[in-house]
């Protein structure tokens, strides 16, 4: 075990224990779950509708009806439960004074955070994996375009990445837990919103920058299928941003 | 084995230590003494590289603390203030995690979890959750968790703070034991327990070492004169003058009973059996004489209050440089 691995397998540890956890997975689960309900049974409907009126079986698009839907749903549910998940990683550190542990253990700031980082990283791409299920269990019973779905749960997976290096962040800077989800709440909303500014501004070359940093657009295309280089550039590039801005606030606590 | 070298550290604008120096010999245990906001903490968690000084430099087995921290910080075991347990795993659980993030080679793990589950006296609690031990228990974690990787430097934050009576006299024992193959520093406000297991005490005060040296060498360096208590059964009317009388003696003080007298004579003789016989000869009765020797606790007070007078009589001739009362502090 290094110590990284070694990390990462006590923060598992403490969220197994923990009540936020199993709220965090079951309201996500929930929430999947019912969306696929809700939008299975929406795009049946649409189908006795069309049956009725034209006679025939409709060809409907599963793609568009049920699961872009699904998607972009889920990455809004995103926003409110994965602060849920980081707000105690540094936070509680802090609080507990077991800080002076980690940074007084032969490992570097670095392997902390990445630890920390990937724990979180874990549980959130397990939760996902079993929403999995969903698309899983209608290719008996229908058939629809495989690419988009696995280019929706790329994209899915690297904005809760990108989510949680967020959350990862807003805890450094708090010793209170609350305080910390709603921070990275906040900074979420922040990247999301710009977006709206960014199509506000339209064609001009601010816009155009505005709109890159916001999450929004690159979501999109992703969900639509389109597997473009530099939206996983974004997502992966904000992500090691976020952690790397934790890293020098943690660093610069020890100096304060 | 450690050496700290001028280190000063300010919180903003508060200076917390200025200009610290000291060295520690392998093998040797040096307390670390002062009253509260000496900055006691402040020094160990220089030491263990938990945060940096804003001057100065600390070596520790030979590794200086801004070049090589992870090669220090491998050799440190480090029982903060407050231990660092997380409340939700069980001791061993715990233990464990501490010795791989130490990087303790796996195969030694749990040997050396059995050892100091042993040596603290953790048997009975150890598949228990941290969270519901009681505070004491707590406190053995805490050491056991700086024990772990068998570190050959210790340093311990008032490690017997918050354990009774007996677990304290257990806890000095486990560090007694471990002097000799293992170089510790530790922190404590308890005069006695510097004087009874550390080698040599570092007295700190207000950001200031104002005394280094052996516990017994620092009561008898502050000894202005030899002072004596003296008990009889009768003592007649002028008691006191006539003791004063005695060749050598200095000043003669009331006990605090009636019949006990406090001879004060110049430092470097004995007048002890001169005492005796004029006691004999005056046939009053003698029940009791014994030598008083300063406790650390007065070493203690002396230094620290000297200390606030030598602080105000700089306030008031800064031209006037008074001497510090130890005047050979032992240097880098
Ligand atoms: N994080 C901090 N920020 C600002 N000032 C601090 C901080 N930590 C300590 N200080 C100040 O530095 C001084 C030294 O504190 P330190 O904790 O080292 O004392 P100590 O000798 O350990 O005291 P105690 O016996 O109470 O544990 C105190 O005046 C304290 O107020
Ligand atoms: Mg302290």
């Amino acid at each position: 075990m290094t110590p990284v691995n070694t990390l990462i397998a006590k923060e598992l540890r403490c969220f197994v224990v923990s009540p936020v956890f199993y709220v965090v997975g079951a309201v996500f689960l929930f929430i999947s779950g019912f969306l696929a309900h809700l939008m299975v049974v929406n795009a049946g409907q649409q189908a006795l509708r069309f049956l009725q009126m034209q006679n025939t079986y409709a060809q409907l698009n599963l793609n568009e009806l049920v699961f872009r839907p699904i998607f972009h749903s889920l990455a809004i549910v995103l926003i409110f439960l994965l602060p849920m998940l980081t707000m105690r990683l540094f936070a509680e550190e802090r609080k507990l004074r077991t800080m002076e542990l980690l940074l007084t253990s032969p490992i570097g700031i670095n392997e902390i955070i990445s630890a920390k980082f990937m724990s979180v990283l874990i549980i959130y791409l397990g939760l996902l994996g079993l929403t999995g299920l969903t698309p899983f269990v209608l290719s008996f019973y229908s058939t629809f375009h495989v690419d988009p779905i696995l280019t929706g749960y790329l994209g899915l997976a690297l904005q809760g990445a990108f989510f949680l290096s967020c959350g990862v962040l807003a805890s450094t800077l708090t010793e209170n837990q609350i305080v910390a989800a709603f921070l990275s709440f906040g900074i979420i909303i922040v990247f999301g919103l710009i977006g709206g500014l960014g199509s506000m501004l339209g064609d001009t070359t601010l816009g155009a920058v505005i709109s890159y940093l916001s999450f929004v657009e690159h979501f999109d295309r992703l969900v639509r299928g389109l597997l473009e280089a530099k939206d996983i550039v974004y997502y992966l590039s904000g992500t090691v941003l976020m952690l790397f801005i934790a890293h020098r606030v943690v660093d610069s606590h020890r100096w304060q | 084995m450690i050496s700290v070298q001028h280190i000063t550290k300010r919180y903003g604008n508060h200076l917390a230590i200025e200009d610290v120096t000291f060295n520690v010999k392998r093998g040797e245990i040096l307390g670390f003494l002062g009253p509260n906001g000496a900055g006691k903490t402040t020094t160990m968690r220089i030491i263990t590289g938990f945060m940096p000084a804003s001057e100065g430099t600390v070596q520790v087995a030979g590794f200086d603390c801004f070049e090589h921290p992870q090669e220090i910080k491998k050799r440190i075991g480090y029982l903060p203030e407050s231990p660092p347990l997380y409340q939700e795993l069980t001791v061993t659980e715990y233990l464990r995690f501490v010795g791989q993030l130490k990087r303790l080679p796996p195969s030694r793990v749990p040997g050396r979890m059995a050892q100091v589950i042993e040596q603290l006296g953790l048997g009975s609690v150890r598949h228990r959750v941290i969270g519901h031990l009681s505070k004491g228990f707590r406190q053995r974690v805490g050491l056991a968790q700086a024990l772990i990787h068998d570190p050959p430097v210790l340093i311990l934050d008032e490690p017997t703070i918050g354990l009774d009576p007996i677990q304290i006299i257990e806890i000095r024992d486990v560090i007694r034991g471990l002097a000799g193959s293992h170089t510790v520093i530790l922190s404590t406000h308890i005069l006695s327990e510097a004087t009874a297991i550390c080698d040599r005490v570092v007295i700190i005060d207000r950001g200031h070492i104002v005394a280094e040296d052996t516990p017994a060498q620092l009561s008898s360096r502050l000894r202005q004169s030899e002072k004596i208590s003296l008990t009889v059964k009768h003592p007649p009317d002028n008691w006191r003058e006539r003791l004063s009388t005695i060749p050598g003696v200095l000043q003669v003080i009331q006990g605090p009973t009636p019949e006990t007298s406090i001879i004060e004579y110049e430092l470097g003789q004995d007048l002890r059996e001169d005492i005796a016989q004029f006691v004999v000869n005056q046939g009053v009765g003698l029940l009791e004489l014994k030598p008083l020797s300063l406790s650390l606790e007065d070493v203690f007070l002396q230094l620290t209050q000297q200390d606030e007078n030598l602080a105000h009589a700089q306030d008031a001739s800064p031209s006037s440089h008074p001497s510090l009362p130890v005047e050979n502090r032992t240097q880098a």
